[in-house]
C-alpha cells in the first residue's frame, strides 16, 4: 500500500522528533503499510535465547549503561501471538525497569500476529525508520523458540545469544543454527549454581570453531560480568558473520513471499490431491510472482 | 486492540491484573502488562510508545481518588485524548462518578466476569469506528454500566 497524505505527515512529524507520531508509525509499518524513508546506516543488536534466559532483563541492563552515556536506545521487543486466539500477552517491557523513564529511552513490544514468515517484511523497515528517527542503538529482542523466531536476529548487525545456568538449551540453539549466528554469548544469573559449567559447555562445544564468539557469565540482577561483555558488544565488527546474516535474511524474505503467494493454497489442494507433483507445484508458484 | 494494563503506585497485589490480562489475550487482545508500582508518569510513557488504544488501570491501595486523575490528565496533556481509560479493583461506589466525569469510561469492581470486560472492549470499538467520542480526552458522558 503506497503512502498517502496522513501516512507522509506521520512521517514528516517523526523525523522531526515527535514521539507521539513515530509511535503511530510503528504501527503503520506493523499493519502492513509501506514507508519509504532512506535506508539509514543504523547500529543494531540482536538479542535471542531461550524463554527465561533473562533477555529483557538484561537488555534493561542496556538500557541503563547506553542512556547514561548520553545515547538514544530504542527496544523492539517480539512475543508471540496465541495461535488460538490471536491475542497475546507482551510481557518483556514489565522485566526492564528502566524502559519508561526518560526521553531517550523508547520500548515497543510487537506481537508476531501469525504473520505468514514472521515479522521479517516489517522489522527492516521499523528499523530504518528509528535510525532515520535518531535512535543511536536499536536493540531487537525475540523470543528463541522456533527457527523464524531466530531468524528476526539476523535482521541485526550484530547477534547476542543469552542463555540461562540450568537450561542447556543452547543445544536447541545449535539445532535451529543460531549458535552460528551469534557474535557473543552470555550465560546469564551467574549467581545461581550450575552457570560456571554452563558456560564451560558451551565453549567447549564451540572449541573446535575457526573464530569460537566470546562467551560471558554476566548477571543482569547485580549486573556483574556486564561491562566486560558491553566490551565486546563494542568493539563486535558487523561484517564477521555478515555472509551468514545475509542468507538468513534472504531466506525469511522468501519465506514471507512465498506464504504470502495468493496460489498458494490452491497449489496446495492440487498437491494433496496429487493432480500436479511437487517439481509443478513450485514452477506455479515462479509464475505467479511474474 | 492493543491494551496496557497497569498497577500505579504503591500496591504490590496483581493476582487481579494478571488475570485480566490473560483473559483479554484469549479474547484475542495484545496486551501489555507494565509489572508492579509504576507512577503514572511511567504509565503515560508505555501508552504513548507502544501505541495502544486503552489503558486499563487495576488498583487496590485506595489511592484511586490521586493515581486516576494524574494518569488521566498525563494522557491528555500527551495529545492521548483517543485512548480509551477502564479502571478496575477496589474503587468503591460512592467514589465511582468522580472518576467518570475524568473521562474513565468503565470501574469493573470485585465479581465481575472477565467476559463483561471483554463485552466493554467490543462495544468500545464499535464506538471508535463510527466515530463516536469515548476517549479520556473526548467529551462525553458515556459510560460502561
Amino acid at each position: 500500500m503506497a503512502m498517502g497524505v496522513r501516512e507522509e505527515e506521520i512521517l514528516r512529524s517523526a523525523l522531526k522528533g515527535s514521539r507521539r507520531d513515530l509511535s503511530r508509525l510503528l504501527s503503520l509499518i506493523e499493519s502492513g503499510q509501506e514507508i519509504n524513508v532512506h535506508t539509514q546506516d543504523s547500529w543494531t543488536l540482536g538479542v535471542t535465547g531461550p524463554p527465561g534466559s533473562g533477555k529483557s532483563s538484561l537488555i534493561g541492563n542496556f538500557v541503563n549503561y547506553w542512556s547514561s552515556r548520553g545515547d538514544k536506545v530504542a527496544v523492539l521487543a517480539v512475543d508471540p501471538s496465541s495461535p488460538n486466539s490471536g491475542g497475546a500477552l507482551l510481557g518483556d517491557r514489565m522485566r526492564m525497569p528502566s524502559a519508561d523513564s526518560g526521553d531517550s529511552v523508547f520500548v515497543r513490544s510487537l506481537a508476531t500476529r501469525n504473520h505468514p514468515g514472521g515479522l521479517s517484511a516489517y522489522i527492516s523497515t521499523m528499523i530504518d525508520c528509528l535510525a532515520a528517527c535518531g535512535w543511536d542503538r536499536i536493540v531487537i529482542e525475540t523470543v528463541g523458540s522456533g527457527q523464524s523466531d531466530y531468524r528476526i536476529a539476523a535482521f541485526a548487525d550484530r547477534i547476542l545469544l543469552v542463555d540461562g545456568p540450568d537450561r542447556g538449551d543452547i543445544v536447541q540453539a545449535e539445532k535451529a543454527g543460531i549458535i552460528e549466528l551469534a557474535d557473543i554469548i552470555a550465560v546469564n544469573k551467574s549467581d545461581m549454581e550450575g552457570s560456571e559449567k554452563a558456560a564451560e559447555a558451551i565453549r567447549s562445544a564451540l572449541s573446535m570453531d575457526e573464530n569460537p564468539p566470546p562467551v560471558h557469565l554476566v548477571c543482569s540482577h547485580d549486573g556483574s560480568g556486564i561491562a566486560a561483555m558491553m566490551d565486546d558488544i563494542e568493539n563486535c565488527t558487523p561484517g564477521a558473520r555478515s555472509r551468514l546474516r545475509a542468507r538468513e535474511r534472504l531466506i525469511s524474505a522468501w519465506d514471507f513471499r512465498l506464504l504470502n503467494n495468493p496460489e498458494i493454497n490452491g497449489v496446495i489442494d492440487l498437491l494433496e490431491t496429487g493432480s500436479i507433483t511437487l517439481e509443478e507445484a513450485v514452477k506455479r508458484l515462479i509464475q505467479s510472482e511474474g | 486492540m492493543k491494551i496496557i494494563i497497569a498497577k500505579p503506585g504503591l500496591d504490590g497485589h496483581d493476582r487481579g491484573a494478571k488475570v485480566i490480562a490473560r483473559a483479554l489475550r484469549d479474547g484475542g487482545h495484545e496486551v501489555i502488562y507494565t509489572g508492579l508500582r509504576k507512577t503514572p508518569a511511567e504509565i503515560v510513557r508505555a501508552t504513548l510508545d507502544e501505541d495502544a488504544a486503552a489503558l486499563g488501570i487495576s488498583t487496590l491501595s485506595g489511592a484511586h481518588d490521586v493515581l486516576i486523575p494524574s494518569i488521566c490528565e498525563g494522557l491528555i496533556d500527551e495529545d492521548l485524548g483517543e485512548i480509551v481509560v477502564f479502571a478496575g479493583g477496589i474503587i468503591p461506589a460512592s467514589e465511582r462518578s468522580g472518576r467518570h466525569d475524568m473521562g474513565v469510561r468503565a470501574i469493573f469492581g470485585p465479581g465481575t466476569n472477565t467476559s463483561e470486560i471483554l463485552d466493554f472492549l467490543s462495544e468500545i470499538s464499535l464506538r471508535k469506528e463510527s466515530g463516536k467520542p469515548v476517549g479520556v480526552g473526548e467529551s462525553s458522558q458515556w459510560r460502561w454500566e
